[in-house]
């Protein structure tokens, strides 16, 4: 009894902190500017359930992919076991879905493969990270707590699926010396190997599958916690943001209706724009960026795809689009902390331009997409930087001289080259 | 040139209609590498006797480049120009030889009043090839030269038009050989985002230089392009290491043109 009670407890603390700090980070994604993206609901969810279920843009480099898959279908499929520790915690029963006799032995016996694969599959990740140093795992954002984070994701799934596994090889263990209350139920394709590693006596063998049973849960509540801090996130925030993402072509960058408003009464006097509130062109700090960029930043898991394929990365430039989505995430959290502590108008001083991101990072974009394209989870780094610049160039007017004369020459010549416009026909009189 | 490229304003004062405008573009207008390109395409237009016209003068900056580097104010002013001008002609088809043309005004000027049909010109030859209208005969022989293509970024990811400039090729019975970064994941030229106007940040090489390594790890003869920027920076990269004389960049449209004895 005193088991179930500290069991519903933990749990609901578990809840209760975990809604409290999705709250936050929902109220953060909030602070963005409004964009519409609720239209062609049905292009989205087969976008959602292309992307984010069906793994699509995972293929493309296969090795990672193959590993992925086996810890994220492991992650979903295991949450019918959690369903049932959840059952047997707060009833205190045991194994309470036997009933469904084979059924429920295919079950145990699928789950076993599947902890079995995704250990299998953590391990080599570590491996990739800490012994292989992939080149795409480095890099100047990637030092300290991104560095770590990425580690104790995988070595807490390796703990955790080694104590259901030894869970399950302690029950087996029980059940074959026939104790009480560990009724015969499961099959253990992977554990059966690691009876004979286990104590023989009876109340050992409990002591063991019971501290593998609370570790497994406990283990599972504070991963649960520990998503709203880390890049882990994405396994929940992956659904949304691949079905709030972007459906135009990827050429296709937003025309802004506050300019368009001016430029129509500039062309015409006689427009009359229709009154819009005054706002900053293009943005200095997070919440002048739109609140699916801010949901972006939230959901990138840092695994530098974008980052590996950036031709500005690649030559060595300081550009990183992984770099641009962490600052972004970084400073939506400061701002957010910053209302918790001192209320919503309180201004640090800081902003995402120049405190974060570089000048020389957002002017050495080439604006191709391919950071956009190789994004497993459909996020666009590209807008983030384009909204950047749009305030360097339209409210502080401070661009690289060579782009400010560019400008002036589209303006007074409508070529970004100094030619006259008289001269734009003579091609045709040359052979 | 052999033939008089028609102007907008000359078929109007006559009270005709082209069947398509060719936008030129600022690089197909100026440049003089790119006026080559630009020349070609009117003679491939000419040649099958597609019913077509240039702005000439008249025409003027998509906005691209202003918009691209962050200044949305001069990109509209642009647009809207632009729009009055097209719309005034009552233009419906559009061809152009530049993505960056070609992105701005088939998904960028919709929402600003300017609605077209607007294909690419790698498009545009596809289509005559598919119609029986261009053959590849007549000139010179690409017959089994080795030839690499450059997807330009606004043309492929920005666009997803990968098979229309491939199909141009195809029909050459050459030797196609892909770069190990191509298609959806191709390394841009180094131009794009209004690069082509500006240094490049510092770095430890040019995006352009790294491109071309990339492209002679094939051994091709031709490389070939489909963007007046894509083939500055590879024109660029090919004579920094000094492979001229074996490497030619040519244009989709430029090939087809010689293929064609055009």
């Amino acid at each position: 009894m005193v088991a179930q009670i500290l069991f519903l407890v933990l749990t609901l603390a578990a809840i209760a902190l975990f809604t409290v700090n999705l709250r936050k980070i929902i109220r953060n994604i909030r602070l963005g500017k409004p964009v519409d993206r609720q239209d062609q609901p049905q292009k989205r969810l087969m976008t959602m359930l292309r992307v984010a279920f069906g793994q699509s843009k995972m293929v493309v480099r296969p090795i990672p992919a193959f590993l992925h898959f086996f810890v994220y279908i492991g992650f979903v499929i295991i949450n019918i076991e959690v369903l049932e520790i959840m059952i047997d915690g707060l009833f205190g029963t045991h194994r309470i879905f036997n009933g469904l006799g084979g059924l429920y032995n295919f079950l145990i016996g699928s789950f076993e493969i599947l902890a079995f694969t995704v250990w299998v599959s953590c391990a080599i990740f570590l491996v990739r990270r800490n012994i292989l140093k992939l080149k795409r795992f480095s890099g100047v954002e990637m030092k300290s707590w991104p560095k770590s984070d990425a580690n104790y994701i995988l070595i807490t799934e390796i703990l955790l699926m080694s104590a259901f596994l030894l869970m399950n090889a302690a029950d087996a263990k029980l059940q074959l010396l026939g104790a009480s209350h560990y009724v015969n139920a499961g099959a253990f394709p992977v554990s059966q190997y690691l009876i004979n590693i286990l104590p023989s006596s009876e109340s050992a063998l409990v002591i063991v599958e019971r501290s593998c049973w609370w570790f497994h849960i406990i283990g599972i509540l504070a991963f649960l916690n520990y998503l709203p801090y880390s890049k882990h996130f994405h396994i929940l925030f992956a659904f949304p943001n691949t079905y709030f993402s972007n459906l135009e072509p990827k050429g296709e960058f937003t025309n802004m209706a506050s300019v368009t408003n001016e430029v129509k009464a500039m062309l015409d006097p006689s427009f009359v724009p229709a009154e819009t509130e005054p706002g900053k062109f293009g943005a200095k700090d997070v919440t002048d960026l739109s609140w699916v960029n801010l949901m972006n930043a939230y959901t990138c898991t840092e695994c530098g795809r974008c980052t590996s394929v950036c031709p500005a990365n690649i030559t060595g430039k300081l550009l990183s689009p992984r770099k641009i989505m962490m600052d972004t995430r970084d400073r939506i959290t400061e701002v957010g902390q910053n209302i918790d502590k001192h209320g919503a108008e309180h201004q640090d001083g800081k902003s995402l331009l120049d405190d974060y991101i570089s000048r020389e990072e957002i002017w050495a974009c080439t604006s191709c997409n391919a950071c956009v394209e190789a994004c497993p989870v459909n996020i666009d780094p590209l807008q983030i930087i384009m909204e950047l610049r749009r305030f360097a160039v339209m409210e502080e007017s401070q661009a690289p001289g060579s782009i400010n004369a560019m400008l002036g020459n589209i303006e007074n010549n409508q070529a970004p080259w100094k030619y006259s416009p008289a001269d734009r026909f003579n091609w045709a009189q040359e052979s | 040139m052999e033939f008089k490229v028609p102007t907008m304003a000359e078929l109007m004062a006559a009270g005709e209609e082209p069947e398509i405008l060719f936008w030129v573009g600022c690089a197909g207008s100026y440049d003089e590498r790119a006026q080559k390109i630009t020349r070609d395409i009117c003679k491939i237009l000419h040649h099958v006797g597609i019913k077509y016209a240039v702005l000439g003068t008249e025409e003027s900056c998509t906005g691209d480049p202003a918009k691209r580097a962050g200044n949305e104010f001069l990109f509209q002013m642009q647009a809207m120009t632009n729009i009055e001008v097209l719309n005034a002609y009552n233009i419906k088809k559009i061809v152009t030889g530049c993505p960056h043309c070609f992105n701005t005004i088939k998904n960028e000027y919709p929402g600003l009043g300017g609605t077209y049909e607007v294909i690419h010109h790698t498009q545009l030859i596809q289509d005559l090839i598919n119609e029986g209208k261009l053959k590849a005969e007549g000139g010179e022989s690409f017959k089994g030269k080795k030839i690499t293509y450059h997807d330009p970024c606004y043309l492929g990811r920005g666009n997803g038009i990968y098979e229309a400039p491939r199909k141009a090729l195809e029909v050459l019975d050459a030797q196609l050989v892909e770069m190990k970064r191509c298609k959806s994941n191709g390394l841009c030229c180094g131009a794009g985002g209004a690069q082509m106007f500006k240094e490049p940040e510092k770095g430890n090489k040019d995006i352009n230089v790294e491109r071309i390594d990339e492209a002679l790890q094939t051994n091709p003869q031709v490389i070939a392009a489909g963007c007046p920027f894509c083939m500055t920076m590879l024109s660029d990269g090919i004579k920094l290491k000094d492979k001229e004389q074996e490497v030619k960049v040519l244009d989709i449209a430029e090939i087809t043109a010689r293929a064609n004895g055009l």
